[in-house]
């Protein structure tokens, strides 16, 4: 067997199934080093599928591209230069080396290049949201802001009931949280842990 | 600590584990995290990593669990020493590769490392003795949370845990089990396995070999998407896949003996004797035939404790390992010979294949005609 990349003997054998779909691929030990196929446990598939086609002129297996290429974003089609040209603003990365590598620049690039990415993701994972741990920091907003939905309704509720000393109080209290929830957008550590007890 | 303290340690997971320790050779818990406002390793710049690992390794190095850890940036490193590391399943070969601004901390045991400046800004992995997902889990959760309190983890309500790589978003999380299938091999089933595994999104591979051809009959079996399931679902389903695959390879370790007991016994019996007396010594052989003396082990034909034997044997004999023990560099064939000279040493006191034992002391080998 030879290597999906090069010509040489293939000594590295991938096989998963992504979507019910079966995707197998065959490399040769210094393709499989630059792809990074090295660490088992670091590796997936779908992370080697999405750099082929800038490495080497399509050369995996037919299967392989008719099943993975719908699934990829492909703006490359449809606004090439705009595109390719959109940077992170943090860490200067851009979109193009982005769809090279198929890796980003810092955690910001995923606010930058997150559009494109929800196609790539139903492709990539189980889902496309996290249900797993929460860091506790982030578990403090996330409480903030179920605080806040309930302060919200509350406020409904009153007006409602045209009780609007109570009303003025909910506002305070949601004026308060709001703007507690808009400074620390980019929480510097402690500072936003320290304002949950009040 | 030093580089050869560490190295003379035995690792805790050479031991046999408790659950599955026959077929389960370990399992391993990855985790990666990120710290907001900084550049991912592969594209920030040397000052940027080597400004991330200043805040990171300090800390990591704190950690109660690691005690008093070896913790070395990778730039004082030599080549064969990290390559040792790699050996040892303590840092990836793509770290190895790295030099200044990343760093390798671990515990003596090697039961936790710690690769700093990765892919990752972080890449955590526990790594256990037989089957023990859900320990080595629970161990590498309580360091995240511990980190987490100093360090602040780039995080995404929608996405989760924010990597270089978006195959690693949500938990970060890469659950696997390595596992050896020489039964599974032999009668030619294990590529009935590997593809049943694929089809429920679970990766699995041979070592640098095809399907059928692993190297030393070991498969890595794997979760393959980290973002959309809870940490434990994501376990708890491995688990179950694996503990299914263990069944199968005991069956077939059974259906072997009942079946085709000459051509097992044959099987052992050349093992037993190349590696106990050959001269030269290629890695890839060895590593077959001392799996076939493992399921010797297994099966009773050989005593039970040199199961840790061959566990430490297989690292003793990979290149890094020797060329460290030697102190210098080998070319290939001067390795091949230290390798058959280590083997013979250590395995000088494993008796004889006794194949009575495996056969319940009916007969003492069965009639040589099935495998014509
Ligand atoms: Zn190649
Ligand atoms: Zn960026």
């Amino acid at each position: 067997m030879t290597c999906d990349l090069c010509d040489e003997k293939a000594s590295v054998f991938l096989t998963q199934i992504v979507d019910g779909q079966m995707e197998k691929v065959n490399l040769c030990e210094s393709c499989a080093k630059a792809k990074g196929v090295t660490d088992p446990t670091g590796f997936a598939l779908a992370d080697l599928l999405l750099g082929l086609g800038d490495e080497a002129d399509e050369p995996k297996s037919p299967s392989s591209s008719s099943q993975m290429d719908p699934e990829l974003p492909t703006p490359e089609k449809s606004a090439p230069s705009a595109d390719e040209k959109l940077a992170c603003s943090a860490c200067g990365y851009t979109h193009a080396q982005f769809k090279k590598a198929g890796r980003l620049g810092c955690p910001k690039c995923y606010q930058v290049f997150g559009a494109g990415l929800e196609s790539l993701l139903k492709a990539m994972h189980k889902g496309t949201k996290h249900i797993g741990k929460v860091p506790v920091r982030h578990r403090a907003v996330q409480d903030r802001h179920e605080t806040l939905a309930a302060l919200r309704s509350e406020l409904d509720d009153a007006i409602g009931r045209e009780a609007f000393e109570d009303a003025a109080r909910l506002r305070d209290e949601i004026a308060t949280l709001e703007a507690e929830l808009a400074k620390p957008s980019e929480p510097t550590s402690e500072s936003s842990t320290e304002t949950v007890g009040s | 600590m030093r580089f050869d303290t560490l190295l003379e340690s035995p690792a805790d997971w050479m031991h046999r584990g408790q659950s599955h320790g026959d077929i389960v050779v370990t399992s391993r818990i990855r985790l990666a995290r990120n710290l907001v406002g900084h550049s991912f390793p592969g594209w920030g710049r040397k000052q940027e990593n080597e400004a991330t690992l200043r805040v990171v390794q300090p800390v990591v190095e704190s950690l109660p669990q690691l005690g008093e850890p070896f913790s070395r940036h990778l730039n004082k490193l030599t080549a064969i020493q990290k390559q040792a590391l790699v050996e040892r399943h303590l840092i990836s070969r793509e770290h190895a590769a790295r030099a200044a601004g990343s760093a390798a901390v671990m515990n003596r045991a090697q039961t936790i490392s710690i690769m700093i400046n990765e892919e990752d800004h972080l890449r955590m992995q526990s790594i256990q003795p037989g089957l023990a997902l859900r320990e080595s889990f629970e161990v590498l959760d309580e360091i995240d949370t511990q980190l987490e309190q100093a360090l602040e983890f780039a995080f995404d309500r929608q996405l989760g845990f924010l990597t270089a790589c978006p195959t690693n978003l949500g938990t970060g999380l890469r659950a696997s089990a390595m596992l050896h299938l020489p039964a599974l091999m032999l009668s030619d089933q294990v590529n009935q396995v590997i593809q049943a595994v694929n089809k429920i999104g679970l990766a699995v591979r041979g070592l640098y070999g095809e399907g059928t051809e692993a190297l030393g009959n070991l498969f890595q079996v794997s979760n393959q998407t980290t973002l959309g399931d809870k940490e434990v679902e994501i376990i708890a389903r491995l688990q179950k896949v694996i503990e299914q695959i263990v069944n199968h390879e005991k069956n077939a370790r059974q259906k072997l003996l009942s079946d085709n007991t000459t051509t097992l016994c044959d099987q052992i019996g050349r093992a037993f004797a190349l590696l106990r007396h050959a001269h030269v010594m290629p890695s890839k052989e060895a590593l077959n035939l001392i799996s076939m003396v493992r399921l010797g082990v297994d099966l009773g034909f050989f005593p039970s404790e040199f199961a840790v034997t061959l566990e430490s044997l297989l690292m003793e004999i990979q290149p890094a390992h020797l060329q460290i023990r030697a102190d210098r560099k080998l070319p290939t064939s001067e390795r091949d010979e230290m390798r058959s000279q280590i083997i013979r040493d250590r395995l000088k006191c494993l008796p004889e294949p006794d194949i009575s034992k495996a056969l319940g002391g009916l007969h003492n080998c069965p009639p040589n005609n099935d495998d014509a």
